[in-house]
């Protein structure tokens, strides 16, 4: 593993409470206030990450195509 | 309503090739004397070319049109002796505003570099533009130098020939025949010349409206470039609004696809619009208005034969990001020292093919530029749309998201990458001056560097011996001797060494590098000249 390399195994801390944080961030918000809400999400941990090997192969990842090493 | 508008600058008059018994032959024949037209033409005539320009009309363009020079075009237009008047008249800024809804996100200055003779860039009204250029070709006239505007000569037919191209002149007087060695076609996006030919012009039309208007404005509005993304005023669609000289102030309005441009451009409706983006209380008079849609496009080859394209008869790009007359400008430049050289049998025709191979390669770089942003300020689904307005909601709390932000990337000279007039790079020198990269400038004590670069191959040596001049395949190649010692600022040694200890450069009359290499070799000097002019 190298620091081009997307993670795709288990990373996370405490899986359930970011997915928990995750679904509390979008509640009660109207179906447009939460894809503005994803959108900024997006960007913001995208600029955290900042590497284009990496965006690239997580937009191949998100796309479900895998095997794709687009980077 | 300005003077400047009615006044023909270069009236018809009857000239002796209307009364020749059969055609004369000329050198070289420009169509169009816009600003692309005119650099050529002025280019050609001061490195010693006869030049004829033929314009269907006889004065500037009406309307401010394109109004933001960069620096490299004003580089440019130094080194044909016209910089400064543009310089001189012209708005430099820095500072500007980005309005999302009805709120300003952030405010930014664009902190230019130091160490340049021109600004980044300035706001000048194409018109000045054009009357600055015309009176340089006077001045080159009273020198006695063979260059000509012949006004409201209308070019109706061309025929193309392996030798040279024919033909037909309309006037106010009849049609006459004219012959050409050459044929540089700057007739703009609508090119009768390329249409004539039949020849392609493909691309992506972007579905949209733009309403421009030139104001007068009493108000005390900062010399600053303000952007709206969506406003009130203008719902859904974007906004600009600059500065030029003379206190005109130059509004974009976006105004979507499905539109009544006749009924959109009556004042009763513009007024209105420009009121509720103003202020109420903001007097101002209009001085001219116009509507317009744009493509992003370009010629496969800028290239026929005998006749060359260039500026927008060859590509067209969105106005985002001062790319259309920047970049024939920067065509002008790349094109005119090489039909110098063929003209004169020192280089093969081939040569002029590197003209379509390098700014083919800037074109598609201005298109691509031009495209993000037009994507950006008008999102073409409603995903674009959220991510759009997502980058510019952040834009307003946090630094991170500005760069994302994209209202037009400013036109900045392209680096000839892959170019095969380029030597490989054998010097472990910056980024920026790698072969094929235009010379940035640099202050030496008594000026700058590019003013002594000129127009001709050079030899730059840093801290690096030399011969002053030698002589390859007929070109003279002059050496100009500089010394870190003597570089008070450090920009010539982080622009051109880097971590090298010396330097040795051969440029290429439109300032762009050839070759780089630690120390002068004669070999691989001359060959990079033969590369450079295309005999390799």
């Amino acid at each position: 593993m190298t620091e081009d390399q997307l993670i795709l195994t288990a990373n996370l801390e405490r899986a359930d409470d970011f997915y928990a944080d995750l679904l509390a961030a979008h509640e009660d918000l109207s179906k447009a206030e939460s894809d503005a809400l994803n959108a900024r999400l997006v960007l913001v941990l995208a600029n955290h990450i900042g590497k284009r090997a990496i965006l690239k192969q997580a937009l191949a990842a998100a796309a479900l195509k895998t095997g794709e090493d687009s980077a | 309503m300005n003077k400047i508008f009615e006044v023909p600058l270069y009236p018809y008059a009857r000239h002796a090739d209307q009364d020749a018994p059969a055609p004369v032959r000329r050198t070289v024949v420009v169509i169009g004397a816009g600003p692309v037209g005119l650099a050529a033409a002025i280019d050609l005539v001061q490195q010693g070319a006869e030049v004829v320009v033929l314009d269907e009309n006889d004065k500037v363009s009406f309307g401010s049109r394109a109004i933001c020079f960069a620096k490299r075009p004003l580089e440019i237009l130094d080194r044909l002796g016209c910089g400064q008047p543009m310089v001189d008249k012209g708005v430099q800024w820095n500072t500007g505003k980005v309005f999302f809804d009805d709120r300003q996100v952030y405010d930014f200055n664009l902190l230019p570099e130091e160490g340049h003779k021109r600004p980044a860039f300035i706001n000048l009204q194409q018109y000045y533009f054009e009357e600055y250029l015309v009176n340089r070709v006077r001045e080159l006239q009273e020198q006695g130098a063979p260059i000509e505007i012949r006004g409201r000569n209308k070019v109706s037919a061309i025929g193309t020939h392996p030798s040279h191209v024919t033909l037909e002149v309309d006037t106010p007087e009849g049609p006459y025949n004219l012959e050409a060695d050459w044929l540089i076609a700057c007739d703009g996006a609508g090119s009768p010349t390329r249409q004539m030919l039949g020849l392609d012009f493909v691309g992506r039309v972007f579905e949209d409206n733009f309403l421009i208007a030139d104001v007068i404005m009493e108000a005390d509005f900062p010399t600053e470039r303000w952007f709206w993304f969506d406003p009130p005023f203008n719902k859904g669609q974007s906004a600009l609004l600059h500065k030029q000289p003379d206190g005109v102030w130059r509004i974009d309005l976006q105004l979507g696809w499905d539109i009544d441009k006749e009924r959109e451009k009556r004042p009763e409706n513009v007024i209105p619009r420009l009121q509720a983006m103003l202020g109420e209380d903001v007097k101002f008079e209009l001085e001219w208005v116009s509507i317009y849609t744009f493509q992003c496009r370009r010629m496969e080859k800028f290239r026929h034969g005998r006749v060359i394209f260039a500026g927008d008869s060859a590509h067209q790009v969105s106005p985002f990001g001062a790319r259309g007359a920047n970049s024939g400008l920067q065509d002008t430049d790349n094109l005119c020292w090489k039909l110098k050289l063929v003209m004169d049998g020192k280089a093969p025709e081939c040569l002029l093919d590197s003209y379509d191979v390098e700014r083919v390669y800037g074109a598609d770089e201005n298109i691509l530029n031009s495209s993000r942003s037009t994507d950006f300020i008008t999102p073409k689904s409603e995903m674009s749309r959220v991510l759009r307005d997502a980058v510019l909601d952040l834009s307003e709390q946090y630094e991170f998201a500005r760069p994302l932000v994209n209202s037009g990337r400013l036109s900045v000279p392209c680096t000839y990458d892959g170019s095969p007039l380029n030597s490989a790079d054998a010097l472990n020198g910056p980024e920026r001056t790698r072969p094929g990269s235009s010379c940035p400038d640099v202050p030496l004590g008594d000026g700058f560097l590019l003013d002594k670069l000129g127009g001709k191959f050079t030899l730059l040596t840093i801290d690096a011996d030399a011969p002053d001049m030698f002589e390859e395949s007929g070109i003279e190649v002059t050496r100009l001797a500089l010394s870190i010692k003597d570089d008070k600022t450090l920009a010539l040694k982080e622009r051109y060494l880097g971590s090298a200890e010396s330097g040795v450069y051969l440029i290429r009359p439109d300032q762009h590098v050839a070759a780089r290499r630690p120390s002068y070799d004669e070999n691989q000097f001359r060959h990079a000249v033969r590369r450079a002019i295309g005999k390799e």
